[in-house]
């Protein structure tokens, strides 16, 4: 190699690119990573005292009902995610909060039981990603998506209602092509796209290394209930199932104002799999007797949902965030997707937007992510095995009863149990508690016990 | 009782008392609904220090000092308050210490506050 081929590519990689006042960040997607990430980085430059401009391209009507601002979702938000947006100053608004969720009924079929949450409070909500299912008429309440765009907006980021249908770079920034929008040069490139697999081809078009996330099908529906009926039947409880049917790892029934949102997460969810849970008693005896599931139903969809997260998803001027480069396996994806942001805004604003400023400070938050995604692989194994054998299960059912039921005592495998479900904690947490000779001992003692009844 | 909700945290009515002065304390509070006061209590009676509404904090002091509460904070009229753990909070800000910014920032905008009253 001659000096100055060597001195060239030196250069390239140590060059300084950064951003500075005046700088032109677009942010491709304004789901919650898109949000996220405008609102940290605005708020980190006004920090250092930099004057930067953010424009949020995104095609979605967050104010409308239907497909048309819908990005398919369970619609949970997470106790962290509740109690780290608390303490960045983000408190959900009523009008954002379908419900407040303070226990899981989990489902076996060998019973039910009650987990309430810790502290007493409701420490989850339930939130619409748009404005509602198709046909929702109520307006007194907001999109949680649309909510988190119009914070961002109170900050004075722009926000332009279109595709993105090109990315082109150039030696000094990216040209962004959208549909009647003139193109515009920026310094940084943030791509929040989702799952969305024309979106994300574009970031592969400038960026070839970037290997797109492995997904698998899922499906989410709507039932339509009167409010009073879901206060009978539902409460403020969200019902998670461990049926032992095929390709189900995991089913749950979210309440909201006045629908049921049903969630299936295994691998690749079809309308076969999806008959054979709602067949279920257990799923049918959550709603009123006698009613036909498939009248209710307002809205389905399958969507798909990370499994593996992206390699590469950074390059000079270019970052990928939220389910685009990696998210919770099963759990808490806008939890995931405020980790990523803040992580993305942090390097882009106090370290630089080179492609060794993301390896080097914004690879190790995802490669964290991943690490636990396989622990969590890890535990969905064990809560499948468990799913299958019928002994185990009443062993199960018969430990939470019995910590339910001791008012003082450390309730272990309840809160183990709460935090897979409902993504409170890191799945190495869950694991390490779930270590505990205790959990193991009273578990072992109340399967035991079952055999002899 | 069952309550539908649409507010996260526990509902305190009029002039519940969240927070007693004296007692120990793990905790940080978040205002999610409301208005609630804060107040010192001497030998002699009780003054108010502060109101504090919606986004806003109490009990922050409890994140770094192992000592008692420092004052009493009630509830003026319904309010709804969430709960943050103190081992949960640092665990995420030893992940992402810029979670501490806006805690600072407030807790600087407190002390401004106090020197101010203090100079009149
Ligand atoms: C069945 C299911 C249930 C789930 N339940 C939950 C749950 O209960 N709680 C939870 O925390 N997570 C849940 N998730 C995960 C969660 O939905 C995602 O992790 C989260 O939405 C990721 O946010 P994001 O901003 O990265 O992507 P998205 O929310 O997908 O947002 C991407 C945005 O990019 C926009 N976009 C796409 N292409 C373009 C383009 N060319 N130009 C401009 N904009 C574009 C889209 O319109 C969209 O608004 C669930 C996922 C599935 C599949």
């Amino acid at each position: 190699m001659g000096d100055n081929t060597f001195a060239k590519l030196v250069n390239a990689s140590t060059r300084n690119l950064e951003i500075t006042d005046g700088s032109n960040i677009a942010v491709i997607g304004g789901g919650p990573a898109g949000s996220f990430f405008s609102y940290f980085a605005i708020d980190f430059a006004r920090i250092i005292d930099l004057n930067i401009n953010i424009d949020i391209i995104e095609p979605k009507y967050f104010d409308k009902a239907g497909p048309t601002g819908c990005n398919h979702c369970g619609g949970i938000i997470s106790e962290t995610l509740v109690q780290n947006l608390s303490a960045e100053g983000i408190v959900l608004p009523s009008r954002v909060i379908r419900r407040g969720i303070e226990s899981y009924t989990i489902h076996l079929e060998t019973g039910s039981a009650v987990i309430e949450t810790p502290l007493n409070e409701q420490r989850i909500a339930s939130v619409f990603r748009g404005l509602g299912p198709k046909g929702e008429e109520n307006s007194n309440f907001e999109s949680f998506d649309g909510y988190l765009l119009s914070l961002c907006k109170e900050k004075g980021i722009n926000l332009i209602n279109a595709r993105v249908k090109e990315l082109e770079r150039h030696e000094d920034g990216i040209v962004v092509k959208c549909t009647g929008v003139p193109d515009k040069k920026y310094d940084l490139v943030v791509g929040s796209v989702g799952l969305n697999p024309g979106a994300l081809s574009l970031f592969k078009n400038i960026n070839p290394s970037y290997i797109i996330p492995k997904t698998t099908k899922t499906h989410i529906c709507e039932f339509y209930m009167a409010d009073t009926d879901i206060d009978k039947y539902f409460g403020n409880s969200m019902h998670v199932f461990l049926l032992n049917l095929p390709n189900i790892k995991f089913g749950a029934l979210i309440p909201k104002s006045n629908y049921v949102t049903m969630v299936l997460l295994g691998d690749q969810i079809d309308s076969k799999v999806v008959d054979s849970f709602l067949g279920s008693k257990e799923v049918k005896g959550c709603f009123p007797k006698n009613v036909e599931l498939k009248t209710l139903m307002h809205c389905h969809c399958f969507p798909a949902i990370n499994i593996e997260g992206a390699k590469s998803a950074y390059d000079d001027r270019i970052i990928l965030i939220g389910d685009s480069a990696t998210s919770k396996l099963y759990k808490n994806g806008i939890g995931a997707a405020y980790i990523t942001s803040k992580a993305a805004a942090r390097t882009a604003i106090f370290q630089g937007i080179s492609k060794n400023d993301f390896q080097n400070h914004y690879q190790k938050i995802c490669k964290k992510l991943e690490t636990d995604n396989n622990i969590g692989k890890f535990i969905f194994g064990v809560t499948s095995f468990i799913q299958k054998s019928e002994l185990l299960k009443k062993g199960l059912h018969a430990t939470i009863l019995d910590e339910q039921n001791k008012i003082n005592d450390k309730r272990r495998l309840s809160s183990i149990l709460w935090d897979t479900f409902t993504g409170s904690a890191p799945y190495s947490s869950i694991l390490q508690r779930g270590l505990d000779p205790r959990v193991g001992a009273s578990f072992i003692w109340n399967t035991i016990k079952q055999t002899f009844t | 009782m069952f309550r539908r909700n649409n507010t996260l945290g526990h509902l305190y009515k009029d002039g519940e008392i969240i927070i007693k002065q004296g007692t120990p304390g793990n905790c940080l509070y978040v205002i999610q609904k409301g208005t609630v006061e804060v107040i010192k209590e001497n030998d002699g009676g009780e003054i108010k220090v502060a109101e504090l509404n919606e986004k806003d904090f109490f009990g922050e002091m409890a994140l770094f000092e192992k000592d008692l509460r420092s004052c009493t904070v009630k509830a003026k009229g319904n309010a709804t308050v969430l709960t943050l753990d103190k081992r949960s909070l640092y665990k995420t800000i030893q992940n992402d210490p810029s979670l501490a910014f806006r805690l600072l920032e407030k807790m600087s905008n407190r002390l401004r506050e106090t020197d101010q009253k203090l100079a009149y």
